[in-house]
C-alpha cells in the first residue's frame, strides 16, 4: 500500500471544477492575440481580449490531452514519468541571487554557480531531472551571457554538463524558438526530439485569469513543436486570488483549464503538465511564503484536481523563506517534500531555494535531496516481503535461524534487504556518536558534501558535430539579440 | 605464487561469501600454498579493506558482518594445515571482552568481538553481565593484553569504572589495557574514569586495539632498556 495524503474529497473536486468552469464564462479570461483567432473557430466567444471558453469546449480538449508521457535522458532512456502516482522532483529554476556559503551572504548568481548546481544535481539520485537553476548574471566575467538570450545560455549550460532530463522555460516567445533547435540539435532532430522529448517548458498564466500575449503564444509554439508544456499557474491566496484555499484551487483549475484548451487547440495529443506555484499571500510582507504549510496544501490540492482529470501533475515545493540555511530552511523544505510526495504530483520543483524563492543555495540543495529522499522512502510505505520462500513471512522465517540469538544481523536476509528498507542518508545527516572532536553543523556537512559530490562528477561527452550546431544557434540568436557572442569559451 | 587466487580470495571477503571464501580455502591447501600466505596476502587484505570502507560510510554493519564470517569459514580450513606445518597466525593480541554488570545489551560487544578476531586477535568473550571480579580472573588466567568493557546504560557505565578500579588494585595495570565502549560513553567519561582508550564503533574499536598493542610494544621496549 502506498500511503497518500488526500485534501479533496472528489465531491469538493467536482465543486471546485464547476466553479472553475463557471469563471471561463464570466468573467472568462484574458488572451493574447496569437490566440484569438484559434478560439473563436472552435466556439469560444473573444471580445476585447477576453475569452469566454464554454465548458464543451473545455471538455473535448480535456479529452486530446494525454494522461501521462515521459521525458528522455541523453542516453534516449526514459527517465521522468509524468503520470499516475510516480514522484519525481528537480531542483528550484530561475534564481538570480546565490548564498555564498563562507560569507552567507547573497549576491548575484553567475554562470560558475548554474555549473555547479548543475553538476551536484547530475551527481544526485533524488534529483530525476535538472532545471535552469540560476540566472547567470554578467557582473564579474566576461563569460556570462547577454541577458537577451539568457534563458537559451542557461539551457546551453545545462546541456553541456547534464545527460538528465530538464525542466526549463523561455522568458520570451522569439527565445523560445532557439531553445526548441537547441534541443534538437541536442536529440539529432527536431523528430526526434517530438518521440523522445527531453525537457519541459514551464508556462505561466498571469494571475488572476490572464493568457498573456506571451504565454499564450508559448503554449501555441510548444503544443506545434510537441515538445512538454508544463502550466505553473500561481495564484497568490488572498492577494492575486480569492484568500480561502478552496477558492485559489478554483481559480488555479480556470487558469490551467484555460491553458490545456489553448494547448489542445493548437495541436490535439501534445504533452502538457498539470502545474503551478500556488501560494498564500504573506499579509505581512506582502510576499509569497513558499515555506508556509498552506503553500504545501495549496499544492497538494491543486495536483488533486489535475489527478482526477487524469492529468500530469507538478508543484512548486522543498523551498523555504529563510535566508540562510538553518533549521526553518530544513524544516519547511523537508515538511513540503513529504506532503508534495504523499500527494503523488509527478514533479516537485523547488529545492535549493531560500528566501521565498529569491536565492539558491547549492548546500541546501544537498540538504534537501536528504529530505527528499526521507519522502521518497516513506511514499514507498511499508512493503510486504515477496512471494520466494525465504521472505515469505514477516519474521517466523528470520526467527527460524536466529532462534532467541538474536543475531539478526547474521542474516543472509538483514544483508540483502536492509537497502530497501532503509534510507542511508549520505555524511549530510549525522547520526554517528559523540567522538573526541567538536560536532558539526549540517551547514559544514553540507559544504563538504558538495564538494565531494563535484569532485566525483564527470561532464558528458558531447560530440564536436553537437557543440558547432550549438555554437550555431546561441550565435545566430545572439545576433537576433543583436549582442556579440563569446559565449562558448564558458567550458 | 597465484596472485589471482588471492585476488579471489580478497574479494570473497569483500563480497561476505563463507561459500566462496571455503572453496578458495580448499583450492589453496590443494595446490600446496602456505595456509599463513593465504590469510595474509589474501583473506586479511579482504578483511582490512572492508574495514576501510565501513568506516569510510561506503559498507554496512550487515556487510561487515558477513566478510568476518567468511573470514572465519577460511581460516577454519587452513587451520589443520596451519597446525600440521607447525605455523601459527601470529595473534595481534589477546582481548577480553564483555558488558558491564547489570547490562545484557551486548550487540555493540558482539560486533566488537567480530571485527577483532577476524582482524587477527584472539578473543576470550565472557558474555553479558559480567563482574568486575570475573574480568579480572579472565585476564590473568589468558594473561590479556586488552580487556573491553560495554556498557549500553547510563546506569550500568559505573559498572565500567569498577572493572578499571579492580584491574588497577590487582596491579594489572598499566601493562594491561582497559578499553571502553557503548552508546551513551563518551571520551571524557573514559578520560574520567581513567580507561586507556574508548571508540564509537567496532571499526574505531580495531583501530584503537591495534594502537594500544604498539603503545605497549613500546613499553615493553622501554622497559628491557631501563633493565
Amino acid at each position: 500500500m502506498r500511503p497518500r495524503i488526500q485534501l479533496l474529497s472528489p465531491e469538493l473536486i467536482e465543486r471546485i471544477l464547476r466553479e472553475a468552469f463557471e469563471l471561463l464564462m464570466s468573467p472568462g479570461v484574458r488572451v493574447g492575440s496569437a490566440v484569438v483567432e484559434l478560439l473563436s473557430s472552435a466556439g469560444a466567444e473573444v471580445n476585447n481580449g477576453i475569452a469566454r471558453i464554454p465548458e464543451r469546449l473545455v471538455r473535448r480538449c480535456l479529452a486530446s490531452t494525454p494522461s501521462d508521457f515521459y521525458l528522455y535522458n541523453r542516453q534516449g532512456e526514459k527517465a521522468v514519468h509524468y503520470g499516475g502516482d510516480d514522484v519525481h522532483f528537480d531542483p528550484g529554476s530561475c534564481c538570480v541571487q546565490m548564498l555564498d556559503p563562507e560569507t552567507l551572504e547573497a549576491r548575484p548568481s553567475e554562470t560558475r554557480d548554474l555549473v555547479r548546481i548543475v553538476q551536484v544535481t547530475e551527481m544526485l539520485p533524488q534529483f530525476a531531472a535538472q532545471s535552469t537553476a540560476v540566472v547567470c548574471n554578467s557582473s564579474d566575467s566576461n563569460n556570462d551571457a547577454p541577458s537577451g538570450i539568457g534563458d537559451l545560455y542557461r539551457l546551453f549550460v545545462v546541456l553541456q554538463h547534464s545527460d538528465k532530463p530538464i525542466v526549463t522555460g523561455s522568458f520570451s516567445a522569439a527565445g523560445l524558438h532557439g531553445m526548441i533547435d537547441l534541443l534538437a540539435a541536442d536529440s539529432g532532430s527536431p523528430e526526434k526530439l517530438r518521440q523522445q522529448p527531453r525537457a519541459v517548458f514551464d508556462v505561466c498564466p498571469s494571475p488572476p485569469l490572464n493568457w498573456s500575449e506571451f504565454g499564450s503564444h508559448n503554449l501555441l509554439d510548444l503544443a506545434r513543436a510537441g515538445v512538454p508544456a508544463e502550466i505553473v499557474s500561481m495564484p497568490l491566496a488572498g492577494g492575486t486570488a480569492p484568500v480561502t484555499l478552496a477558492g485559489s484551487v478554483t481559480q488555479h483549475a480556470a487558469e490551467a483549464l484555460a491553458g490545456i484548451t489553448l494547448h489542445q487547440l493548437a495541436q490535439p495529443g501534445s504533452p502538457i503538465v498539470w502545474g503551478g506555484a500556488p501560494a498564500i499571500f504573506d499579509m505581512r510582507t506582502g510576499g509569497a511564503p513558499m515555506g508556509a504549510v498552506e503553500t504545501a496544501m495549496l499544492n497538494m490540492a491543486c495536483a488533486e484536481v489535475g489527478k482526477h482529470l487524469g492529468l500530469p501533475t507538478h508543484g512548486y515545493l522543498v523551498a523555504t523563506d529563510s535566508k540562510l540555511v538553518d533549521a526553518q530552511a530544513g524544516a519547511e523544505s523537508a515538511r513540503s517534500a513529504t506532503l508534495g510526495a504523499m500527494a503523488g504530483i509527478n514533479m516537485i520543483s523547488g529545492a535549493g531555494m531560500l528566501e521565498s524563492l529569491a536565492c539558491f543555495s547549492v548546500e541546501k540543495l544537498v540538504i534537501d535531496a536528504e529530505s527528499i529522499a526521507s519522502a521518497q522512502r516513506l511514499a514507498r510505505g511499508i512493503e510486504v516481503p515477496g512471494d520466494d520462500a525465504s521472505r515469505g513471512t514477516f519474521a517466523t522465517a528470520a526467527f527460524a535461524q536466529t532462534g532467541l540469538s538474536g543475531e539478526f544481523l547474521k542474516l543472509k536476509e538483514t544483508r540483502a534487504l536492509f537497502r530497501q528498507e532503509q534510507h542511508l542518508p549520505s555524511s549530510v545527516i549525522d547520526r554517528s556518536a559523540r567522538g573526541s572532536e567538536p560536532a558539526t553543523d549540517i551547514l559544514t556537512r553540507a559544504r563538504t558534501r558538495v564538494d565531494e559530490l563535484i569532485s566525483q562528477y564527470r561532464e558528458p561527452s558531447l560530440s564536436e558535430d553537437v557543440l558547432r550546431e550549438f555554437q550555431a544557434i546561441i550565435t545566430r540568436e545572439a545576433a537576433r539579440e543583436s549582442h556579440q557572442s563569446s559565449l562558448l569559451s564558458t567550458k | 605464487m597465484s596472485d589471482p587466487l588471492f585476488g579471489a580470495m580478497l574479494q570473497s571477503i569483500i563480497d561476505g561469501s563463507p561459500d566462496k571464501a571455503v572453496e578458495l580455502a580448499q583450492q589453496a591447501l590443494a595446490s600446496g600454498v602456505d595456509p599463513l600466505d593465504a590469510i595474509n596476502l589474501g583473506f586479511a587484505v579482504g578483511i582490512k579493506f572492508a574495514g576501510d570502507q565501513f568506516g569510510c560510510g561506503q559498507m554496512f554493519l550487515p556487510d561487515l558482518l558477513a566478510s568476518a564470517e567468511a573470514m572465519k569459514a577460511a581460516i577454519k580450513v587452513l587451520e589443520p594445515e596451519m597446525l600440521r606445518r607447525g605455523s601459527e597466525r601470529e595473534t595481534l593480541g589477546k582481548v577480553v571482552l564483555g558488558t558491564a554488570r547489570g547490562d545484557i545489551h551486548d550487540i555493540g560487544k558482539n560486533l566488537v568481538a567480530t571485527i577483532l578476531a577476524a582482524s587477527g586477535f584472539q578473543i576470550f568473550d565472557l558474555g553479558t553481565s559480567v563482574t568486575p571480579e570475573q574480568f579480572v580472573a579472565k585476564a590473568k588466567e589468558v594473561d590479556a593484553d586488552i580487556v573491553g568493557v560495554s556498557a549500553l546504560l547510563t546506569t550500568t557505565m559505573a559498572g565500567q569504572k569498577a572493572v578499571i578500579e579492580a584491574l588497577d588494585r590487582d596491579g594489572m595495570r598499566p601493562r594491561l589495557k582497559a578499553i571502553i565502549g557503548g552508546a551513551a560513553v563518551t571520551s571524557k567519561w573514559a578520560a574520567e574514569i581513567g580507561a586507556d582508550g574508548y571508540s564509537r564503533n567496532a571499526i574505531d574499536a580495531l583501530e584503537l586495539a591495534k594502537h594500544l598493542m604498539a603503545d605497549r610494544a613500546t613499553d615493553k621496549a622501554a622497559h628491557k632498556g631501563l633493565a
